[in-house]
């Protein structure tokens, strides 16, 4: 369904995706995973025409994207990361403003528009300016319109930014039913890594323009081998040193003044850990024990964690940006 | 094609009518001027060579300044559509941007043209002493919807390469009030020095004005066909201006 060869995108000399290839399957929900700045947007926007990459190519639903711009357009459906809704229209207007440009004939575009409204459950106020909706009505109308033309490839960039974990949870239930029933290939981005294992097929790791991983979230669990311990402590240093020793340690990390290690039967090894730290003296401050989770995945990748307290820092400040500009 | 430029068209309808105080606000100013200089000048002002008073001169003027701003203020608007993100839903959906820039054109002339219009009414209830014929308020129509397109473009041209609002007050002092004060909207042009009067030769927009005028009083210095003739040039080259920026709008 699509197929990326060597997707390059430089904005003045920075690299902002480099050289970048995957397929994904009709069919497929597949995750881009990354933190800040990795480059998700910039590659979705190139896939979806708006940008045109420095160098390489993709094919979405067979049509190229550079030479086939229109047909992809057609093919596909988007649900920008920030807002693309005109406040000082009402939601059915702003979906009928949509199906007009998609050139959806009169009588299917009106039933579309009453259909997807109940399906995001916002018929009874599709007559209300979107100026008076919340951030999740707004997502959930986003959500409506970009399906409204029936696209085969959908486009989510982070469609649950900034929203409760209820209104999450639902916009979620919908993504997987479209996928279900309707056989729609969908490609998203998240900053919730739990979001992105629950939900994706496969999920492509990007760091810095560049893709460290892809697979199932399973295999890249799998990968990381064993169970997670994180440790704190006052005197990491030398907990660390202390632990590096152990043979039955297969892997131990030090980041932001925490420590990762991994292992088999981590719950046999927690009292050795324990012991180890009290005979040299070294207070633990807290211990847990955990399955990989893509989190740690990519902490091993990279020796970085994604920081999702430093994107939800970011979320509010959008959102604030927002506001601002919306009371302008 | 039509559809899509039809499309657009509605939405800046739906807006423009949705905004009474937005609507009601861009009027204030044109009726300042018209109230201020019409009534404050008409007992002291003597058009040269004509029987007209000043306020009778000043409404086409008035009325070209408010399309004028209008539409200029409509074109501008792009701004707006770049900054909230809605110009993106717009140029992703499978449609050329030159129906994209027509429609926002067209609406923005329709627009600034209603707002013209309605200062036209209210000028002749104040009392412009025109006695219009049906003939003549269609050639005042014909310039005004000129003025309309062709600033509304300049506008789109302007926010196809401006990031944010910031450069706006930088446009309206350097271009646009120079635009409008060296038109002959507020004076005669032909009474002017010779050095003042190429100047207001250069500029647009007096070929609107006077066209107005001659639609709305029956007389200009300016003959209505040639001023017809720069203005729908004018007009022509705006468009295409507008388009090769628009085009280039990098999201
Ligand atoms: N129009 C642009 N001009 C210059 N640099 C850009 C532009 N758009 C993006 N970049 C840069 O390209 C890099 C990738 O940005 P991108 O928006 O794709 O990241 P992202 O993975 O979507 O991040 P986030 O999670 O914050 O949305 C960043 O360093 C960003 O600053
Ligand atoms: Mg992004």
């Amino acid at each position: 369904m699509i197929e990326v060869e060597n997707l390059t995108k430089r904005f003045d000399g920075h690299v902002a995706v480099d050289n970048i290839s995957f397929t994904i399957e009709r069919g497929e929900i597949f995750g881009l995973l990354g933190p800040n700045g990795a480059g998700k947007t910039t590659t979705i926007s190139m896939l979806a025409t708006l940008l045109r990459p420095t160098s390489g190519t993709a094919r979405v639903n067979g049509f190229d994207i550079t030479t086939r711009a229109g047909e992809v357009r057609k093919s596909i459906g988007i649900v920008f990361q920030d807002q693309s809704l005109d406040e000082e229209l009402t939601a059915y207007e702003n979906m009928d403003f949509h199906g007009r440009l998609y050139r959806i004939p009169r009588n299917v575009r009106q039933q579309r528009i009453s259909d997807l409204l109940s399906l995001v459950e916002l018929a009874d106020r599709k007559n209300s300016l979107v100026k008076t909706f919340s951030g999740g009505m707004r997502r959930r109308l986003e959500i409506a319109r970009a399906l409204l033309h029936e696209p085969k490839v959908f486009f989510l960039d982070e469609p649950t930014l900034g929203l409760d974990p209820q209104t999450r949870n639902h916009i979620w239930a919908y993504i997987e039913r479209l996928n279900k029933e309707k056989g729609i290939t969908i490609i998203l981005t998240t900053h919730y890594m739990d979001e992105a294992d629950r939900l994706c097929d496969r999920v492509a790791i990007i760091d810095r323009g560049s893709i460290i991983a892809l697979d199932t979230p399973d295999k890249l669990k799998d990968e990381v081998g064993g169970d997670v311990v994180t440790l704190e402590s006052r005197d990491t240093e030398g907990l660390y040193t202390q632990l590096r020793k152990a043979a039955w340690i297969e892997h131990i990390e030090q980041h932001d003044g925490v420590i990762t290690l991994t292992l088999h039967n981590a719950e046999r090894h927690i009292a050795e850990i324990v012991q180890l730290s009290t005979t040299n003296g070294i207070d633990i401050e807290s211990i847990s024990i955990h399955k990989p989770t893509l989190e740690d995945v990519f902490l091993r990748l990279t020796g970085r964690t994604i920081r999702v307290e430093e994107a939800d820092i970011r979320d509010r400040m959008r959102m604030m940006h927002r506001l601002h500009r919306g009371g302008g | 094609m039509m559809d899509i430029v039809y499309t657009i068209w509605l939405r800046n309808m739906k807006r423009y009518l949705r905004s009474r105080s937005r609507m009601a606000g861009s009027l204030g100013m044109p009726l300042f001027f018209l109230l201020v200089l019409g009534f404050g000048l008409n007992s002291i002002v003597r058009i040269p060579g004509s029987k007209q008073d000043y306020m009778g001169f000043i409404v086409p003027g008035i009325i070209a300044m408010t399309v004028m701003f209008t539409s200029v203020f409509s074109g501008i608007q792009v701004i707006w559509d770049k900054q909230f993100g809605f110009l993106k839903e717009t140029l992703v959906a499978p449609v050329s941007r030159l129906e994209i820039m027509f429609g926002q054109t067209l609406g923005g002339a329709t627009i600034a043209f209603i707002q013209g219009f309605i200062i036209l009414i209210i000028s002749s209830f104040i009392g412009s002493g025109h006695h219009t014929t049906l003939q003549g308020l269609l050639i005042a129509a014909v310039f005004m919807m000129l003025i309309g397109l062709s600033f509304t473009a300049f506008g789109i041209a302007i926010a196809s390469k401006m990031e944010d609002m910031h450069g706006f007050q930088l446009i309206m002092n350097f271009v646009i009030f120079p635009i409008f004060g060296l038109s002959g909207a507020l004076f005669p042009i032909n009474s002017l020095p010779a050095w003042l009067q190429s100047l207001t030769l250069g500029d647009p927009l007096t070929y609107g004005v006077e066209g107005i005028r001659y639609g709305l009083a029956g007389v200009s210095p300016i003959n209505p066909f040639m001023g017809f003739m720069v203005m729908a040039g004018f007009t022509l080259a705006m468009v295409a201006l507008g388009t090769v920026l628009f085009r280039q709008i990098n999201l």
